[in-house]
């Protein structure tokens, strides 16, 4: 019997498919997102399913954004304490946690927690609909899967992001001030009034408008990764797993040019 | 069929006629992964039709369906249902086009976040339907497939069979006048695939939709052939040879295999629809009624093997239907 020979692609050929993938991919993403988006702006509209992902996202993550928070800021002064120990400047300890919280470590923190926990359930939840066609069936009912279960994740976490990273770095204030009471001596008039008086405007805004866009990133692309979900229950694994690391990285990289935009906005 | 069917009232259906090709597809090929699973395939649905499409797994039977739904393009071809091209109508226009189908899923592919009521009425609720009327509509569909008491369960909940059925009343709650049933007995035991026909029959013979049926039961399409529901009687009945008016155009018979080279073949024993053993080993008592319309389609390799009525394709004599009408003894 002849065997029969193995074709092996050449490397340009097989490079030259993956890159096209990847940008296809890319593409789908972005006409999704937008898809997504646009949704919310004509009807009809799925308030109470909005409603539900806020619930899920929004109250379901505050337990770990609290805890988290709050170990954060302690840990924070924690750090910087014995710096400025050295310079005989602990009073500045408030201004250090109160900076780095607001601007940066609310933020991002909140966001990768968000995302690790939101991200994962969003991926699978809606990969194992695929899988089950269950999105099929909701097609062939004359509904659209991207308005009935991709908007309301979106609007849901652009809504919540915001508030818990509020509620974060609240909590974050909190224990840092704790931690700075108990191990520097640090009287609360002073942690607090250092800490409200080092933040300005501009930082404000830098805290408040990461949200709002890591909260796009993570919803749009954990919604993306459940809806191309191929392979049965082990692809629904893997659209997890993407859905966590890809979001996650995304929006490290991209709180970097934000960072780098507000700075230059704000004459930092 | 060149008249569009406008897609704004049901109302509009009514003026389909009996023989009026409502499903068409003309030379339609797709094919995924360098391989291509149908490979030219053209056949006609005429109003009131009951297609059966027979074949064996990975034959391309739900692709066909998902292609006459909307849900999937093909890479080649025209579909056309109700006069509209579905290769050429927008993902919008699809979903308004699909409020017109009702579609049953392998597994039924119920919602299984919401209860068996919620899965009925979501296609009424989507359609703004009042409460109490949706309430009452659901109702009245569960009790079709005799699953009204189990309104507040949940999927997860239910037999394989019990689920088939919440799928057929949820694709039957808004009385679709085309109806895709994709392997409804598949996985069942004999008795739930019996039970699961006789609501598919009922379905057809009450609600008078064209319909599409994928199965590698040959029994499923005997079944579909040979029995009907009468209203009457509210029971289900083996129709007289002269009364099943399945659509036999010519050229369908020109289709259908030419030579026989074997003996004919006896009816498969082993058929759901044959297994109760009462007059002429129906199960089912006879009646003068009966008005099936019912076609078979038989895949093989991409390409439609057989198109015809069920009994020229009992009385074959081709080696691989023989062998197909084997399976179900």
């Amino acid at each position: 019997m002849a065997e029969e020979k193995e074709v092996i692609e050449p490397l340009p050929s097989l490079l030259a498919d993956g890159i096209k993938r990847e940008v296809l991919a890319v593409q789908d993403y972005a006409r999704l997102s937008f898809e997504a988006l646009s949704d919310a702006f004509t009807p009809p509209f799925y308030w109470n399913d909005t409603l539900e992902q806020m619930d899920i996202i929004g109250v379901g993550s505050l337990p770990i954004i609290v805890l988290t928070g709050f170990f954060i800021g302690g840990v924070l002064v924690l750090q910087t304490a014995a710096q400025f120990e050295r310079f005989g400047e602990t009073a500045l300890t408030g201004d250090a946690v109160a900076l780095a919280l607001v601007r940066e470590l609310g933020p991002a923190i909140t966001a990768l927690l968000v995302a690790g926990r939101n991200a994962s359930g969003i991926a699978s939840e809606i990969g194992s609909m695929v899988v089950t066609e269950q999105v099929d069936a909701m097609r062939a009912l004359g509904t659209d899967p991207v308005r009935k279960l991709m908007t309301p994740r979106v609007l849901a976490m652009i809504l919540m992001l915001p508030l818990l990273t509020v509620v974060s770095d609240f909590v974050g204030l909190v224990g840092g001030f704790l931690v700075a009471y108990f191990t520097l001596r640090l009287g609360a008039v002073q942690f607090w009034t250092r800490a409200v008086h080092a933040l300005d405007f501009g930082d404000l805004v830098q805290g408040l408008a990461k949200p709002f866009v890591f909260a796009f990133i993570i919803s749009t692309v954990a919604c993306f990764m459940g809806l191309r979900v191929k392979g049965g229950t082990q692809g629904v694994g893997r659209a997890t797993t993407s859905a966590v690391v890809v979001s996650s990285v995304i929006l490290l990289v991209t709180d970097t040019f934000i960072t780098r935009l507000l700075l230059w906005a704000f004459h930092k | 069929m060149t008249r569009a069917i406008p897609l704004d009232g049901r109302e509009q259906f009514s003026a389909l006629v009996p023989g009026e090709p409502v499903i068409i597809f003309k030379d339609v090929r797709i094919g995924f992964d360098d391989r291509e699973v149908l490979q030219g395939i053209s056949f006609e649905t005429v109003y009131g039709e009951t297609k059966v499409l027979l074949g064996e797994g990975g034959s391309g039977k739900t692709l066909i369906m998902k292609m006459a739904a909307g849900l999937l393009r093909p890479d080649s071809g025209t579909v056309t249902v109700m006069g509209h091209n579905i290769g050429e109508m927008g993902e919008k226009e699809l979903l308004q086009f699909r409020r017109y189908i009702g579609f049953v899923f392998q597994e039924g592919a119920l919602f299984d976040s919401m209860t068996v009521a919620e899965n009925v009425a979501f296609r009424l609720g989507e359609e703004g339907v009042d409460e109490t009327e949706a309430e009452k509509r659901v109702r009245e569909a569960l009790r079709f497939v005799e699953m009204e008491s189990a309104l507040e369960r949940y999927p997860g909940e239910l037999s394989g069979g019990m689920r088939r059925r919440v799928s057929i009343a949820r694709a039957l709650v808004d009385r679709p006048p085309i109806l895709f049933y994709d392997s409804p007995t598949a996985g069942l035991d004999p008795v739930t695939c019996q039970t699961i026909m006789s609501l598919i029959l009922r379905g057809r013979d009450l609600q008078g939709v064209t319909s599409l049926l994928a199965t590698q039961r040959v029994q499923d399409a005997f079944g579909l052939a040979n029995f009907h529901f009468d209203k009457n009687t509210g029971q289900i009945l083996r129709d007289k040879p002269e009364n099943n008016h399945a659509v036999q155009t010519p050229e369908r018979a020109n289709r259908a295999l030419p030579e026989r080279k074997t003996a004919p073949l006896k009816k498969p024993t082993g058929s759901t629809m044959e297994s109760k053993g009462t007059s002429d080993a129906t199960g089912f008592p006879s009646s003068d009624g009966g008005t099936s319309a019912t076609n078979v389609l038989v895949l093989r390799d991409g390409k439609i093997y057989f198109e015809g009525a069920a009994d020229a394709l009992l009385n074959t004599s081709d080696e691989y239907l023989n062998e197909f009408l084997a399976s179900a003894k």
